[in-house]
């Protein structure tokens, strides 16, 4: 063996074959196919977003039908939270991470974990096959009856492939559970762990105790439309709103299910670039686990104009408010461990940054819908559009961005371009703000959500948003360009660029392929910066 | 791969490359397992809370139409199926003390008591069909709202069929325990496919124990 000219062998170079791609048990191999397949599904799903605010760009809808921009706004839902949103951390910086964080050789059920990503890729071929043959206009939310009886698109086809990758969710999620629990090195115990690896443990949790209700759920609806069983048909006695407790019952933890993976990257991040441990450790890994169960208790605030009994109303609002505290305690403990930290302004400390700023405005405003009386003015206007796209584009795909960032030297080998990435960061930041600030302007003067004509006095806020949107379109352009560039030109990066602690940033980059040449022995606490304030031992 | 199998001299056979040990390897199936069951009783979950809100919502015409389903087939199945659990909980033990034979004998009466459900629930079915239950245009009850009464069928045959069809990928999973005990594949130290299996075969007959009193049973007094 020569050593100096010889590449050191790593999960990617061991074998260039297509076959030992799409046949590979290796967790990192799995989050490169989930990465290329889900940045597929955001393009398609931002092509739909982007027809959606260029066609309200003119109060009078002059650029598609008015059944072609239903269809639109559906698909655009559709594509974004069960083909992005949902499998984005998890499946690709999970995947991942979640082994080498904890210094295994890779996921509890390597097997499970590739077939993961056949039945999301084959669910999400049965969606597009749905979008393409005509499309779906109910709504991402598929409310019956009109979804059962009404709709003459294809909901079943769409149902069908959000029912298969659902499976995709659940088995990632029991996937990582197992692999958390029964995994770990030698001396990583709970309270070592990583925050990253506590909030990738509450969202597995919600995956494998929300999704199978979901997936029953879709069932019903097909099963519905295609044997006429009148499940949900009021004229059979059957009740529209049960759909819509089933229905959220899984929806509303979703959103934490995209929300709290970013929380466990920005708790990483910030924990990385201002050099200190997070302030609360442990509130923080709790406030995780509390948003998880809690998510589950808080499903009747989408139905407040539906018909509740209203005591049950009254609990569902209060419960909604509760959820704000393990909230609040993440976004306070964050800005305590900033305090006094030698903070860097480096491109994932942006994205970070981003995100509290982001999460913060969305959470507060979430808090007007949980009331109960200001949601009956609120309820389906752009006001709940802006709340959850700060919340799932400002909070999710920011953290999912800065995760990206972060971690990028370590999944590639290589450094991205910093000037750009800061270019990048910052128009994202400026473009998602301009894009939907408007919004919860425009929701409060009465703009309905999902209609495609709007009063002319609306039109100088929707400009906005669609200039807003336009260079929001940009700033997701930037990294995908300079990410693909830095794969083949980017600087090497080292073994650890942030200089971060952490176990994955122990081993060498990329990973080999067993993650460590030896396990792992974890002698001492996460992040533990400086070690002189931090002498006590857990 | 091919590192795995030069290592394959000093791991025990059936160890997997990224656990240290066995143990490991068992904790963490029978973890996933469980985990699995968890996500099934959500899935169940769902059906049984729409089930349990139409039957509080019309409880007179529920009452009538759970009439109509046939008890005694419904019993026979689950006699049926309690003792396939019994023959599954003995194929286990077998596994465990490595007593390859026995194993699959157990498996197969397992597998026999598994298909004798499904024909008994086949019969059954037909004759639903010609009394008129399945939901429809030819559905007819009499002495009740059909459309409630049609609900009830709606969520039997739903509810049931979901059932049928965990019992036939339990069928499929019991070709393939059959298969791995044949090549001797249990020995006293590895076991966790049979356990695992075992899990998933009393998680279905448990479903069936629920679904039996909540379809057939509740007010068929009255």
């Amino acid at each position: 063996m020569t050593t100096a000219v010889l590449p050191r062998e790593d999960y990617l170079n061991t074998d260039y074959s297509l076959r030992s791609w799409l046949l590979t048990t290796d967790h990192k191999r799995i989050c490169i196919l989930y990465l290329v397949t889900i940045t597929l599904f955001f393009a398609i799903g931002g092509a739909f977003a982007a027809m959606i605010r260029l066609s309200l760009a003119t109060p009078t809808g002059s650029l598609v039908s008015d059944e072609t921009y239903n269809k639109l706004f559906t698909m655009h839902g559709i594509i974004m939270v069960f083909f992005f949103l949902v499998p984005s951390i998890p499946a690709t910086l999970g995947n991942f991470f979640i082994p080498i964080m904890i210094g295994a050789k890779d996921v509890a059920f390597p097997k499970l974990n590739l077939a993961s990503w056949y039945i999301f890729t084959i669910g999400g071929c049965f969606t597009l096959w749905a979008l393409i043959t005509g499309g779906v206009d109910t709504g991402w939310t598929f409310y019956t009856p009109f979804s059962t009886l009404s709709s003459n698109t294809n909901v079943s086809l769409a149902a069908l492939g959000i029912f298969i990758a659902g499976f995709a969710s659940i088995l990632t999620g029991l996937n990582f559970m197992v692999t958390i629990h029964r995994m770990r090195a030698p001396g990583m115990t709970w309270f070592r762990m990583p925050l990253f690896l506590w909030s990738m443990y509450a969202t597995s949790l919600i995956m494998v105790l929300g999704t199978p209700v979901l997936a029953i759920t879709l069932l019903l609806v097909a099963a519905e439309r295609l044997l006429h069983l009148g499940i949900f048909d009021p004229a059979r006695g059957g009740d529209p709103v049960l759909f819509q407790h089933l229905f959220w019952f899984y929806s509303h933890p979703a959103v934490y299910i995209m929300i709290v993976p970013s929380m466990g990257v920005v708790s990483e991040i910030i924990a990385a670039f201002s050099r200190k441990r997070v302030f609360g450790y442990e509130f923080v890994a709790f406030s995780s686990l509390a948003i998880a169960v809690f998510g589950f208790l808080v499903w009747g605030h989408h139905l407040f104009v539906a018909g509740l009994s209203v005591y049950s109303a009254m609990v569902f609002s209060l419960l909604s408010y509760v959820v704000a505290i393990p909230s609040a305690v993440k976004v306070f403990n964050w800005t305590a461990t900033l305090y006094k930290g030698s903070i860097s302004f480096a491109t994932p400390m942006l994205y970070a940054f981003g995100f509290i700023w982001m999460f913060t405005i969305g959470g507060l405003t979430g808090l007007f819908l949980a009331s109960l009386g200001l949601d009956i003015h609120l309820t389906d206007t752009y006001f709940v559009v802006a709340h959850f796209h700060y919340i799932m584009v400002g909070g999710a795909i920011m953290g999912y961005m800065g995760g990206l960032h972060y971690w990028w030297p370590k999944m590639t080998g290589r450094m991205y371009p910093e000037g750009w990435a800061k270019i990048g960061a910052l128009t994202i930041f400026l473009g998602f703000n301009l894009t939907f600030f408007p919004q919860f302007i425009l929701g409060y003067m009465g703009m309905p959500r999902r209609y495609h004509v709007y009063p002319p006095e609306f039109q100088t806020l929707n400009v906005l948003s669609s200039a807003g949107a336009s260079i929001l379109g940009i700033g997701y352009l930037i990294p995908l360009v300079y990410l693909l560039w830095s794969l083949k030109y980017g600087p090497i990066a080292g073994d650890n660029p942030w200089n971060a602690k952490g176990l994955e940033w122990q081993t060498t980059s990329p990973p080999p392929k067993h993650n460590f040449e030896e396990t792992p022995v974890v002698t001492e606490e996460a992040y533990n910066y400086g070690g002189l304030e931090e002498s006590h031992v857990g | 791969m091919a590192d795995i199998a030069s290592t394959e001299a000093v791991h025990p056979a059936g160890l997997q490359h990224h656990f240290d040990s066995l143990e490991q390897q068992s904790d963490a199936s029978t973890l996933g397992m469980w985990v699995f069951l968890v996500t099934e009783v959500l899935f169940f979950g769902g059906l049984f809370t729409a089930y349990l809100v139409y039957r509080s919502t019309y409880p007179d015409a529920f009452a009538v139409a759970s009439k109509h389903t046939l008890i005694a087939l419904g019993a026979l199945n689950t006699a049926i199926l309690i003792t396939s659990s019994l023959t599954m909980a003995l194929a286990v033990f077998a596994s465990q003390e490595g007593n390859g034979k026995a194993v699959i004998r157990f498996l197969v009466m397992t597998w026999i008591l598994g298909a004798s459900f499904l024909v008994v629930k086949g019969i059954e079915y037909t004759t639903d069909f010609h009394d008129h239950l399945v939901p429809g245009a030819h559905f007819f009850i009499e002495g009740t709202n059909i459309g409630h009464a049609q609900l009830f069928f709606s969520l039997y045959f739903i509810m049931t069929g979901l059932h049928a069809i965990h019992m036939i990928v339990g069928l499929g999973i019991l070709i393939v325990m059959m298969y791995m005990a044949g090549k001797g594949k249990f020995t006293k130290e590895y076991h966790i496919p049979m356990e695992v299996a075992g899990l998933y075969w009393h998680f279905v007959d448990i479903v069936w124990i629920f679904l039996f009193p909540l379809l057939y049973l509740i007010d068929r007094h009255k």
